[in-house]
Formats: structure tokens, sequence, C-alpha cells
């Protein structure tokens, strides 16, 4: 039986409360905040840092599929799951995946890496979700949505939360949706879609889920259910007739963080697992265009890296609602573009996302990036390759306000820093106050978007302080 | 094969150093390639052979640069790349080729034309090598260095201020400028920041601009205008070392290596032992304020960690016993990048002749230029001695 033995989160640094938003639009506002990603982040970089939490304790190389579950792929055409796999450093023969364009693409991916497990074809599936819906400003869906990204490892074996069973209905229904030439999300009534589109298609995958198994709501410890928004939690908790003393309802994380469309029901998975005792019944339910539900039972503890209460609590609330603009890409600015080379980032693609350097045989230095000669002692293809650290310490760096041959009055930090275990690299610093760097500071990296010359998205690892 | 006593300088050129809006590449050669023409009382045709230091290719490509602009067909030229130390480099390979016996006189020039490109620094800097890695500023580079100096050091903001504040004070004495303008410490402290910690006044200027000269065997120097007083080239070295300090493992950013390979290499040449007691004047590479006290101890004028102290006992001063950048320096006269090198090598030349066109230091007998490019990465130091 599949069994999900860890899991984990990622909410960006940047929050705006909602009140930023409605006074800047001279609209009534919700209460709480949104997490906004930042302007290097997309899906994409978002679920490598969930996916690096989920295999904290795991070996990457046990990993036999990546499935990346969206409804914000970064690319119309081309595989995202690639690049999350080489940033993850899994091994090249796997299988690798989209699911996109419903909100249902997570529990998709989770039903299809269960599947898999089940059937034998892998042991071991990683499924990473993540969202970054755009939305139009001056609308609710702008205060309310919120970018996060989540993964779960499923695996043949082990203790956690295994996957006893799934039910699933689909639907044809228009609502929310986002054609090829739509930037922002459409609706058409939201009533309508949150009667029909939400509730009736959660209680049905719910209801066929318990039915089929068996099992009646009281039998449940705990639940997660995807929601867009408060209201509409509350009434799918009611028909379902959930008795919220005997099933801990799982908090959908609205308040402070926001809807995260195909990331949420992973997410608050996530989150109720992080909480769950060996012996619990659990359900997960998301929608979009019908409803998929899972059973699972507690077995064990389940891993998450980096909990989801360290990114609730790391937060810097955003300025202005100018920085959301700016962090978004909502405004126009005349864009500049640097060259670039999608040959050279194939051919260095070792170095960039599985982020290799070399060993030098001869004098045992670690360099970055990989070169023929070595630097300390010149030795020619003495190197052999080694998995760089994600974490050191800063050695020297400056704060530049010359970017791309203008004068940005917010400087961009470029740091040296000292990897853990040898390597040298050069780094931008991110999810940071430039007055904050100082020498000898420990900062961890991340993947992000560095820049977008040739016109595609050109990911490496930026760093940030430690918190 | 060495240098020493086998080449002279016979004539020197150059124009105003600054924002050259009217004029492009072509007026700044011909103005400072003439100036040094008239100066060695040689024309066009007597001068055999060429090179020119050129960074940008916007500037200019190839030999043709300076045949298309002199109308100067036929002959030899060699366009020099070399980052930052390009004007120097172009001077170095003009040398070995009189001190081989080659040719009797050459033309060593360098120009750049940065300002047409409308950038806030120097352009496209940040696109150097590879796309993805990480990029910086001109200013960022050496900024590592001031971090990592006020980390070990304990040096300030103040302490650079002073390179500024010298090199200003230098600079508002000659014409050709582009700043003439003495500033105080606060104003120093007060400007905005480039790239942290360095503000605008630790930052040298873009600019445009041309410098040229006439270099000759020596026997055809003691025949020459100049008999009396041309100047002979003592030693001429190049180092360079990596365009990756950042990834260097163990790089200290305590000093630049090429300036120290360089400089150990010239002196050798030139049969200096102490060189803050034989050198009379020092026009260095001061892109930077943290560039020029890193100078310093690279050059061997004091010891290592000593920059600040040096310059604070007044040592490097018009007035001091080792005068460093009389001219104004970077600081005062921008960098054109390609010229930069060879607009040196004309003031110490100046200098050595007791015509130096800001302020003259007194009675000098050898006289250095030092020229850095990259990432402290390409170093050429080059020693004028007088004929006698």
């Amino acid at each position: 039986m599949p069994v999900i033995v860890s899991c984990g989160t990622y909410i960006p640094y940047g929050r705006l409360p909602r009140e930023t938003i409605g006074r800047s639009w001279s609209i009534p506002s919700a209460p709480g905040e949104r997490a906004v990603a930042g302007p290097d982040e997309d899906s994409l970089t978002m679920a490598v840092e969930a996916g690096l939490n989920a295999l904290a304790d795991a070996d990457p190389a046990a990993v036999d599929g990546l499935f990346f579950a969206t409804t914000t792929a970064p690319y119309r055409q081309k595989q995202c799951a690639t690049t999350i796999a080489a940033a993850l450093d899994l091994r090249p023969d796997i299988l690798t995946a989209d699911f996109t364009n419903g909100l249902r693409a997570g529990t998709a991916a989770l039903r299809a890496a269960c599947d898999a497990v089940a059937a034998g074809t892998a042991r071991c599936v990683l499924v990473v979700a993540a969202d970054c819906r755009p939305a139009e400003p001056e609308t609710q869906a702008e205060q309310v949505f919120g970018d996060a990204a989540a993964a779960v490892l499923v695996a043949r074996e082990g203790s956690g939360a295994e996957v006893q069973g799934s039910f699933s209905v689909a639907e044809e229904f228009v609502g929310p949706w986002r054609t090829d030439r739509d930037r922002f999300l459409k609706s058409f009534d939201a009533r309508f879609e949150l009667n029909y589109g939400y509730v009736r298609n959660m209680v049905a995958a719910v209801t066929g889920l318990l039915e089929r198994y068996g099992v009646k709501p009281e039998d449940l410890h705990r639940a997660a259910l995807a929601a867009p928004d408060l209201r509409g939690g509350m009434e799918v908790v009611r028909r379902l007739r959930f008795d919220p003393k005997r099933t801990a309802v799982q908090d959908p994380l609205l308040a402070g963080v926001g809807d995260t469309g195909a990331a949420q029901p992973l997410l608050l998975l996530a989150a109720a697992l992080e909480e769950a005792r060996p012996g619990e019944r659990m359900l997960l339910a998301g929608w979009g265009e019908g409803g998929d539900a899972f059973l699972l039972a507690v077995t064990g503890k389940v891993g998450c890296g980096r909990g989801l209460q360290h990114y609730l609590r790391t937060r810097k609330v955003l300025a202005s609602y100018n920085a959301y603009l700016k962090a978004r890409d909502l405004f126009r600015r005349e864009p500049y573009v640097p060259k670039s080379s999608p040959v050279i980032y194939w051919r260095d693609r070792r170095d960039l996302l599985n982020f290799y350097g070399l060993r030098c045989r001869n004098c045992g230095t670690v360099q970055y990036p990989s070169g023929r000669a070595c630097f300390t002692c010149g030795a020619k293809d003495r190197g052999e390759p080694v998995r760089l650290a994600k974490r050191g310490r800063v050695f020297t760096f400056t704060l530049d306000h010359l970017v791309y041959g203008d004068y940005s009055d917010i400087p961009v930090p470029r740091l040296v820093v000292e990897l853990e275990g040898g390597g040298r690299v050069f780094l931008e610093g991110t999810d940071c106050d430039p007055e904050e760097i100082r020498v000898d500071m420990p900062v961890e990296l991340v993947l992000r978007i560095v820049h977008r010359g040739a016109g595609f998205n050109n990911y490496y690892w930026k760093c940030r302080p430690v918190r | 094969m060495s240098v020493k006593d086998r080449v002279a300088v016979i004539g020197v050129g150059y124009t105003r150093f600054g924002e050259h809006w009217e004029k492009d590449a072509e007026d700044l050669l011909i103005e400072a390639v003439y100036e040094a023409l008239e100066d060695a009382g040689v024309t066009l045709q007597d001068v055999q052979a060429g090179w020119v230091g050129i960074f940008y290719d916007f500037t200019g490509c190839g030999g043709s640069t300076v045949s298309d602009i002199l109308k100067w067909f036929g002959r030899p030229i060699t366009r020099v790349e070399n980052y930052c130390a390009s004007g120097m480099d172009a001077f170095r390979n003009a040398c070995f080729a009189v001190a081989s016996g080659a040719y009797d006189i050459v033309l060593a020039c360098g120009v750049e034309k940065i300002l047409d490109q409308g950038s806030r620094g120097l352009p496209g800097i940040g696109e150097i090598g590879h796309p993805v890695y990480g990029s910086v500023s001109a200013p960022g580079m050496f900024a590592l260095a001031a971090t990592r100096c006020f980390h070990v050091h304990g040096w300030t903001r103040e302490d650079l201020a002073l390179v500024a504040v010298k090199n200003h004070k230098n600079g508002a004495a000659h014409p050709k400028a582009h700043f003439r303008r003495e500033i105080t410490v606060e104003d120093a402290l007060r400007a905005p920041m480039i790239a942290y910690p360095l503000g605008r006044y630790d930052c040298c200027a873009v600019s445009d601009g041309a410098a040229a000269l006439i270099l000759a065997r020596p026997e055809v120097a003691r025949t020459s205008r100049h008999k009396d007083d041309y100047v002979l080239v003592k030693a001429n070295a190049l180092s360079v070392h990596t365009m990756l300090p950042m990834y260097q493992p163990g790089f200290d950013y305590l000093g630049w290596p090429a300036t120290q390979y360089a400089a150990r290499m010239a002196y050798a040449e030139a049969g200096i032992k102490n060189p803050r007691e034989e050198i009379s004047l020092a026009e260095v590479h001061d892109c930077f304020t943290i560039t020029e006290i890193l100078n310093y101890e690279d050059l061997g004028f004091c010891e290592k960690g000593e920059g600040v102290r040096f310059l604070r006992e007044g040592i490097p001063y018009i007035d001091g016993r080792l005068p460093v950048n009389p001219s104004g320096g970077l600081k005062c006269f921008g960098h054109p990048i390609g010229a930069t090198g060879c607009r040196m090598l004309v003031e110490v030349t100046k200098q050595l002749q007791g015509r130096a066109d800001g302020l003259q230091v007194k009675d000098p007998r050898l006289g250095l230029a030092h020229n850095l490019g990259g990432a402290g990465t390409t170093a050429s130091v080059t020693i004028l001695g007088r004929r006698d």
C-alpha cells in the first residue's frame, strides 16, 4: 500500500496585508494577509523548495518519479518537472510529468503517484504542487489568492500515512477558468461556482469515498479539505456532517497564506500530517471540475524538513501595494533582456541546477564552476564531480546599485559564499534586507529565476540568510 | 629578453579626458596621435608599426580602427584587448617590437568612446563570461575587496575617502582632467552609494579619451627632437591572474596577485631593490579608492595591511616621499578603458621630462605606471627613467 513517508511545504517570504490592497483601491478588504512570491520566484522555484523539504531525510537517488502539479506552469510548452528534478538532483532514469490546468492537478498527481507505487512501476514518487495565480488587480481574487507550494513523497513501504483508498468524480464545469489568451482568472457567477463547482463536487467525492470504504464521518480523526474561501469550506463541513469535536478539520490557511490553488490540497495535507499522531484516520479532498478524495491512516511520523510553522513565522510584510505589483510583474516596464543561451544552459546543467562542482583528485580542492584544470594545482582533468552543499557563509559581499547598465535605488546583494564542505560560489542575495548582510553570516541556497535572457527562464541559485 | 634601456619614448600626446559629446573615436585618436607625432618631430610616414589598446568592440575592432582613422594604410597594426589594462599592454607589445630591433619607430596608443552608449557605469560589463552565473558591476568587483579589507583590517569608508580627496586635489590642477574640483571627506561620505561600500567618489567616472606615444630605438632617440630629454623604458611586465576571484578557493580579497607578480617582474628587470625609496612617482590604477590603497601594498610601497597607514602618513601625497597619482589619477581623468594605460605613460614621461601639465613632482628620476584590468585580473607595470 502506498505510504506518504514525508512531506514538505514552502510559503514565500513576502506577505501583503489584505487591508493594504483594499486601501490601495478604496474597496473593502478581507481580514488577514496573503503570501506573495518574490519577483524572482514562480511555481517551479517554489516547488523546488517544498521538494527539498520533503527530501530532507531521503536519498534523492531513491526517487523513481517526479510529478509537478500547478495551474501556473511557467512554460506553455516545456516540461517543468525536469527542471525541478535536476535542481533536486534526482536520477535521470525516472518518470517526470507535469499535471496542469485544473485545481485538481495536485490531487491528480498524488493519485497517479499512489497508483504507480501500488502497481509496482515505481518504488518512490515525489509529488510537488505549487501555484502562483495571477489575479486581476482590484478584484476579490487579488485579496484571496496566495502563493505556496507543497510536496509529498509516496513510497511503497515505510511508516507515515498509508493511502488506503481514493475516489474521484469528474464533472464538466466552466468556472473559474483561464483560457490560453487570458492573463487573469475569469469568473462568471461566483455563487454558482462556489455552490456547484466547489461544494457539490467536494461533497460528492468525499461521500463516494466514505461509501466505497465503509467509513463514517465520525471515524475520521482529521480532515484536510481544500477551500477557496472560509464560508464555502464551512458549508462542505456542514454538509458532510463532520463533528468538529471528533474530527479536526485542518485550518485552510486562508487568513495567513490565501487560496493557494492547485497547491492547496497537498499544503493542507502536509499541515495536517505535521500534527497527526499514529493511529489516526484522515481524509484529504480537493476540487476543480469534479473532486478527488483520499482516505489515509497514520502509522508513524511523517518527516517534513523545515516544517510549515517555520514558513508561517518567517515572513516580511511588503511595504506597499506597489511592492506587490513589482513582485508579481503586474505593471509594464521596458524589460532588459540579457544574453543567454539554451545551449550553454543545457551543457552546464549539472553545475547550474544539480549544483555539482569538482573535487581535485590531485590536491583535494573543491572548485566551482567545474573547470577542466584545477584552480589550485592546475592539474588537468583530475576532478571528480561532487554535490555541493546548499549552505555556507558569506566571505565578502557588495550591495550593487548598478544593475544591467542602470542605477537602481534598491541594491542587489552579491555575495561570495564559502560552502560547507568546500567550494566557493558567487551568488545574488534574495529574500533579505540588503542592510542585514554581514561577513561570516550563514546563508542557504534557493533556486530562483535569475533573469530571462534569450527569452527563457534562467533558473539558478541565489542565497538568503538562514532564519 | 629585457626591454631595459632598449626603448625610448620620443613623443607623447593625449586628449582632454571627459565627456566628449561632440567627438567620436576618430576625433579623439587623431588628436592624440598627431600631438604625439608633433611632439616627436616625426611624420606618420616615419612610423613603421602600431598597437592600439581598445576594450570595447563598439569603439573599434582590429588594427583598421587606427589605419582608417589616420588613413595610414599597409602598416602592421594590432588591436590589443586585455580588460582595463589594454592600453598599457598595447605599449608593452610596441616595446618588444622596438627592443627586438624589428622596427625603429612605432606607435602605441589607446582610445575609448564610451559615453555614446548611454549606460550608467560601464556598458555590458555584467555580461562578460557565462550568461547564468552571478554577474556584478565593475564597482561591485572591487567592493568585494573593500568589504573584506574592512572586515580583516578594520579599514573604514573614511580611509577610502582620503584617496579621493588626495587625487581630486591633484586633478584640480590638471588642464586635461575630467574633474577639476577639490572635494572633502564629507563630500565623499555623503555621496550616493554605487556598490556598497563604494560611494560615488570612491569610483572613477566613465569618460572618453585617447592617448598616444611614439617609441623608438635609443639610437634614433639620440637624434630626435627630444634628444636631451627622451625617456627610457626600464621595465615592462604583465601578469594575468583570474577573472573569477569570487570562485577561486582561498582568494583572500586583500590584494590583487596580478599586481604583485607584475611588480616583482618589473623591479627585477629594472634592478629596483627598494621601490619605496627608488621610485620618484607613480601613476597607479585607482579605478576605485580601495584599489589605490591595495596598490600601495601590491606594488611593494608598504607591507601588506599597511596601505591605509602609508596613506595617512602622507607618503603618496604630492609633497610626500612617493607621490602617487600626481595627475589626479583615474579618479579625476575617468577611465576610457583602452586609453588609460597610455595616458598614465604620457603623464610619467612628462613628469620625468619636467613638463607635467598638472602638478610637477620635483626632480623625478624613475616613474612607475600601473594599469589593472578585469576583477584585478590583468596587471601591467611599466617603469620609465630619464635618459641620464
